[in-house]
């Protein structure tokens, strides 16, 4: 501060003694900035704020005793002194004392208090400051001390400072160095905010000593208003530029002066002297020496110095200017005055707008967010909603251009609905991730606060300051509250209420750690609470609680650790202090149908409590792994025997969340524990029912576990829970396991027999998207038999499934596709489809950014237009959709390029088609990918090249771009489809005596010969034909060397 | 012969005393074994019921001894309650039966000997003035407080609206009862005059090994 404040006093007039600062814009900007940053400076540096100046900053103030009313100050004496002491001599940190000469005098110790100063001042509180720098000069040595107060020239006292911070002895480390430390934070801070201050000082000077024609013009033109013959009225008679002519630039002088900065001359007539000359020039204004007769020109050497300001310049040069200028001048200053305070309600006003509008955009924008994460049908609105939004954005960023971050952030969100998320099935559930943002919301205002928090504060100061029998007393006492409510867990974590419950499970007593722990179960159901026990150490406590012999404790801890391993890191957290291990030993509880003893029922109780935890754990994959090293497959597969449904259910739900890992689905299988869930399958409760379905719709992916379903008789209740319409988890969990249960052929005969296809298609409607995924993929399943290929389309799911294809759900759609193209394999569904624009929407998925959604669409695509009456023109009216399937050759997925292939084979059987698509350079891309060493794509890949070799020269163009010679290589696959379709297109290629000649230079012919014996007649006829066609080519050959 | 009469009268005891409380009749005669111990000089005089009784001083070093109690008053209540013929000693039988209830009694049995040891003045009640009494200590005293005492008539309070079910401004045996069986946390609800459970167990170990 001290460099800018000694700038600031020099540009005040000499004749206040130097040590006053001037009032002027420029300084009262500087003072604002100071006071600005003094009172937000505690708020921001807490620490630095409260350290104690080395000596105090005293000023002359004109604050009142009665100013310093209120708690925080005492009168003693004459003086006012505030209550806050600092320092080992308890001086008051503020000091408001009388001086010897009457006048009172304000002392202050710290940064925080200048800033409290300063509120108290309130509307004064620019005088304060001013008279306070006037005081101080360099407030840097009061705060700091003398070593730091400024000097010219080299100033090492920061750095010399620091050396002693390095150097100090190891034991001095504590306090005096962390005293030290502070204060050169605090001597940085200082300086970081003085060298600010002193730029945005510097350039402001800068702007304004530099003059422009634009400036000089104002200056004059304002001075004239002024300017008249009335002496006691107007400051000047006249002024005037010498000349009306004006160059282009804005400067009135020639352009031999103006290279020497001059811009203009001005004639002044003050009433009082006889008219002289101004020069305008960049550096200033100054009086020259007037006009030459003899020369008709100015004498252009200045004859005075040179001012920045004219008008300072004519108050020295006419007594008369400067008088009547101070009144016109307050006049003008009281103009500006309401000028830009009209200015500053204007700006508030916009302002205020602005933040409107920002809250709307925010609070819609949450909104939005709510609606991604929910299943939803209604994409067509939601992105309508996106476009409005995206319009709407637009306008505000005309308007302002804040709002620009928040823009890109809204479209990244936008951006981010289409990509799939890839391991939506290898991590068991995706509820960890949306925990992981939960938002920090805090209580509005402190003012109106319950009764109950202020009661819940009582108690647990109780907690914090008694001995066990009050504490028992106040965890009792808290126990009555309605710990299910938000606002009183939240009452108790703001009044630290608890890291005591979390020390008390440190201590010994029992029934301390038993009533903080039925506190803690029941809070930390809230995600806030359970992020605050993981930070505050809890779960480590609560692991150890695990081997106590108290079996009480041993199930709250058990049950707390279930409620609050809901998050990753504290999933994490409990693993690595050997709680998997720990808890996994819960579940080896006596015999569960032995006589039910109270002892017995505790046992079960702590076995239930432990599958609770080991349930929240177990969505992390590598606790799953610890759980299995651990020890907990025999064991929950002996709990799953147990009649309780209390206990059933956290042991199916770990056993579901772990049935993720192929490990684990083994073990379920293995360990008989299908023939347990297939009869939970039929349990009476709807949440065991879900969690049986989704562990059988997880474990079906293998084929011995859906045989093993069968077997025990899964399929019927299976297909019974879809009548349960309004449950939709349970609904989900029931149609993905028909989906995966479907894969068999025998079960869909099954599910045929139950009538599984109607019940399903039902569910087509209203539905939300995790449903559709699985009923849509049991649809897809079933489909692959013919028969219900017709009952779908009888129960009227054909237009619904074409419908979904306008979805945006990723998984959803790659489903859809399938199913859509399952049953476009019957001619009769073709119709429909074909009537529903159903190809067309197909083909529009090929634009997808999800690979798989692309290769599905395109699989979907060949029974379509195999279907189809009349392909061909449908396939010509997609405008487009040529070129489009085309680029797609160019993908890196070798699943995309076979079904691309396929569709291609398919369209080309179409002359008209595969003459456009030649055009769009079909064969030099299928020609690249001839290298492939992927058996489903050769096949397909020699399919697309035989069916492409009907047109035009395309026979030679696939020779040219060197696609002969790696087809023959195909030949060598143990791919019997790959021969048959390669042999198809030898065949077409060998049409061409180029191509011929090099299949047999490649050795085609040997291969060939041994395909002619094939079973299969269509590679019979396709390898002899090319051997044919080469023959004939020799003989020729042969027929022109004798000719 | 009077060492005849004591060792029968000895054995007698031991049998009833065995039936009336939850220790096995090993375990009885050691607890008595113990409690001749405890009386000094007593060793070699035959004990009858009158002259081998254990006064209040005595007691209290066992309790602390023992069961690492501190609490001065509610020691001094224990043994009260221990005492049930209220005849200023605890003799044998009280002993037995005391430790019974002490160590292994029944939530029931245990309610009410702390009620017992609560009810200061011994009338029926638990008044707002002995609950004071009880947990004057319970507290950390700031200095910053205008009343010291406000935490503690709070506390007091607290523990009323929790336990009072009859809103009578006191507590009976029956809301006590009541209370405890809501909540078993509250047994001790005044301070701790049963023992910890690592020094039952601790207890219990010294005296099963003499078995």
């Amino acid at each position: 501060m001290g460099q800018t404040i000694a700038r600031a006093r020099k540009s005040a007039s000499a004749a206040d003694g130097g040590s006053k600062i001037a009032y002027n814009s420029a300084n009262e900007t500087l003072l604002n900035k100071i006071i600005n940053w003094a009172s937000t400076y505690s708020g921001a540096h807490p620490e630095e704020s409260k350290l104690m100046f080395k000596s105090p900053m005293t000023w002359p103030s004109s604050l009142k005793i009665d100013d310093f009313s209120g708690g925080a100050f005492e009168q003693r004496g004459d003086d006012m002194v505030s209550t806050e002491t600092i320092g080992t001599d308890n001086l008051p940190v503020i000091r408001f004392h009388k001086d010897s000469d009457g006048l009172y005098k304000l002392s202050v110790l710290t940064i925080a208090d200048l800033g409290q100063v300063l509120n108290i001042a309130k509307d004064r509180r620019l005088e304060e400051t001013r008279a306070c720098l006037e005081a101080n000069p360099d407030p840097l040595s009061h705060i700091a001390g003398d070593r730091f107060s400024s000097v010219s020239g080299e100033d090492l006292s920061t750095y010399r400072y620091m050396e002693e911070i390095m150097k100090s002895p190891r034991e001095q480390v504590d306090e005096e160095a962390e005293l030290k430390k502070l204060t050169l934070k605090l001597v940085m801070h200082v300086q970081k905010f003085d060298s600010d201050l002193l730029k945005e000082f510097a350039e402001a000077v800068a702007s304004a000593s530099r003059l422009t024609a634009t400036l000089v013009e104002q200056d004059v033109n304002l001075l004239k208003e002024f300017c008249g013959d009335d002496e006691d009225k107007h400051v000047l008679e006249d002024i005037a530029f010498t000349t009306e002519h004006k160059f282009q630039n804005g400067c009135r002088s020639p352009p031999w002066r103006q290279i020497n900065g001059d811009i203009s001359y001005i004639e002044v007539k003050p009433h009082d002297e006889d008219p002289f000359f101004v020069t305008a020039s960049t550096t200033g204004y100054f009086v020259n020496k007037g006009w030459i007769k003899e020369k008709n020109d100015l004498d252009y050497e200045p004859a005075s110095d040179v001012n920045a300001n004219l008008v300072e310049l004519l108050k020295m040069k006419s007594a008369k200017f400067a008088e009547l200028i101070v009144q016109q001048d307050l006049s003008m200053q009281e103009a500006s005055k309401e000028d830009t305070q009209e200015k500053d309600a204007e700006r508030e006003k916009e302002l205020e707008q602005r933040r409107r509008e920002e809250e709307q955009q925010r609070s819609k924008g949450r909104k939005d967010h709510k609606k991604h994460l929910e299943p939803t049908l209604t994409w067509i609105a939601d992105e309508k909603e996106d476009r409005r939004r995206k319009a709407h954005m637009k306008e505000e960023e005309k308007k302002s251009p804040k709002t620009k971050h928040q823009k890109a952030r809204m479209e990244s969100r936008g951006k981010s609905k289409t990509p799939y998320e890839e391991d939506s099935f290898s991590e068991s559930s995706s509820e960890s991730e949306e925990e992981e943002e939960v938002l920090e919301r805090r209580q509005e205002s402190s003012s109106d606060l319950p009764s109950d928090y202020w009661q819940i504060q009582k108690l647990v100061k109780y907690l914090k300051g008694g001995n066990q029998t009050a504490t028992i007393i106040a965890l009792c006492a808290m126990r009555d509250f309605n710990l299910s409510q938000e606002t009183i867990q939240m009452a108790i974590r703001d009044v630290g209420g608890l890291e005591v419950l979390i020390n008390l499970l440190d201590t010994e007593d029992i029934k301390c750690k038993i009533g903080s722990l039925n506190i803690l179960k029941y809070i930390s159901k809230n995600a806030q609470i359970r992020r605050a026990i993981a930070d505050l150490g809890g779960l480590q406590t609560m692991v150890k609680i695990l081997r106590d012999p108290n079996k009480e404790l041993k199930a709250l801890a058990a049950e707390t650790i279930a409620n609050v391993a809901k998050f990753r890191r504290a999933r994490r957290t409990v693993r690595q202090h050997g709680g998997i291990k720990k808890l996994v030993g819960l579940l080896d509880c006596a015999p569960l149908n032995s006589m039910s003893t109270p002892e017995h029922n505790k046992d079960v109780e702590v076995a239930k409590c432990g599958a609770m935890a080991l349930w929240s754990c177990s969505k992390s994959t590598k606790n799953k792994k610890a759980m299995r090293k651990a020890g907990a497959i025999p064991l929950l597969a002996r709990l799953l025997k147990s009649v309780h449904e209390s206990m059933l259910i956290p042991v199916v739900g770990t056993l579901q969340e772990c049935a993720s890992e192929p490990s684990y689905r083994l073990a379920i299988r293995t360990e008989g524990m299908v023939e347990d869930l297939v009869a939970n399958l039929k349990s009476e409760n709807p949440e065991l029912q879900m969690h049986c379905a989704s562990a059988i719709f997880k474990c079906a992916e293998e084929k011995e576990t859906r045989d093993l379903v069968k077997k025990y008789g899964g399929l019927h209740p299976m297909v019974n829970l879809l009548n349960n319409v309004d449950n939709k988890e349970l609904l989900a969990a029931a149609t993905g396991a028909i989906w995966k249960c479907a894969i068999s052929a025998e079960n869909v005969q099954k599910f045929q027999e139950l009538k599984a296809i109607d019940l399903l298609v039902n569910l087509l409607n209203d539905q939300p998207e995790e449903v559709l995924v699985n009923v849509v993929g049991a649809l897809g399943e079933c489909a692959k038999d013919p028969p219900n290929r017709a009952q779908i389309r009888k129960a009227g799911g054909i237009s619904p499934l074409v419908q979904l294809l306008t979805g945006t759900n990723q998984a959803l759609l790659i489903n859809v596709t399938r199913a859509v193209g399952q049953c476009a394999e019957e001619p009769d569904n073709m119709a429909i489809i074909d009537r529903l624009d159903g190809v067309r929407l197909l083909w529009s998925l090929l634009k997808n950014q999800n690979t798989e959604v692309q290769a599905s669409a395109a699989w979907a695509i060949c029974p379509c237009i195999e279907n189809a009456k009349d392909a061909g023109e449908m396939v010509r009216s997609f405008v487009g959709g040529l070129e489009l399937i085309v680029s797609l050759l160019k993908s890196e997925d070798q699943e995309v390029l076979a079904s691309v292939c396929a569709a291609i084979a398919n369209i080309a059987k179409d002359e008209e088609n595969l003459a456009v698509i030649t055009d769009h350079g079909v064969v030099p891309m299928l020609a690249k990918l001839t290298n492939t060493t992927d058996d489903r794509l050769r096949r397909h890949l020699a399919e697309a090249i035989a069916r492409c070799c009907s047109w035009g020269n395309n026979r030679v163009s696939f020779g040219n771009e060197k696609a002969v010679a790696p087809l023959v290589y195909y030949l060598k696959s143990k791919d019997k489809q790959v021969h048959r379709s390669t042999a198809r297109a030898l065949f077409q290629l060998s049409k061409d005596p180029d191509n011929c000649i090099t299949m047999h230079e490649a050795g085609v012919v040997k291969p060939l010969m041994e395909m002619v014996g094939s079973a299969d007649t269509v590679l019979q006829e396709a390898a002899a034909g090319c051997i044919s066609n080469i023959r004939r080519l020799a003989l020729a050959n042969e027929k022109a060397k004798f000719s | 012969m009077a060492h005849i009469t004591a060792k029968k009268y000895q054995a007698k005891l031991a049998d009833d005393l065995c039936r009336k409380t939850h220790f096995s009749k090993p375990e009885v005669e050691s607890l008595l074994r113990m409690f001749k111990k405890y009386i000094p000089g007593s060793a070699n005089q035959p004990h009858t019921h009158h002259n081998s009784r254990m006064d209040r001083t005595k007691f209290r070093d066992v309790l602390h001894n023992s069961f690492d109690m501190t609490d001065d008053m509610l020691m001094d209540r224990i043994y009260r309650a221990f005492d049930t013929d209220s005849d200023g000693f605890v003799n044998m039988e009280e002993w037995v039966q005391g430790l019974s209830v002490f160590l292994r009694g029944t939530l029931d049995q245990q309610t009410q000997f702390c009620f017992a040891v609560f009810d200061l003045n011994q009338d029926g009640f638990i008044s707002r003035d002995e609950m004071f009494q009880l947990l004057k200590n319970s507290l950390i005293k700031q200095p910053t407080e205008e009343d010291p005492d406000e935490g503690i008539k709070d506390l007091v309070e607290i523990t009323l609206k929790k336990m009072d079910l009859d809103h009578d401004g006191r507590l009976s045996y029956q809301d006590y009862m009541e209370a405890v069986k809501n909540e078993p946390l509250l047994l001790e609800a005044f301070g701790p005059c049963l023992p910890s459970s690592w020094a039952k167990i601790a207890f219990l170990a010294t005296f099963s090994e003499e078995c």
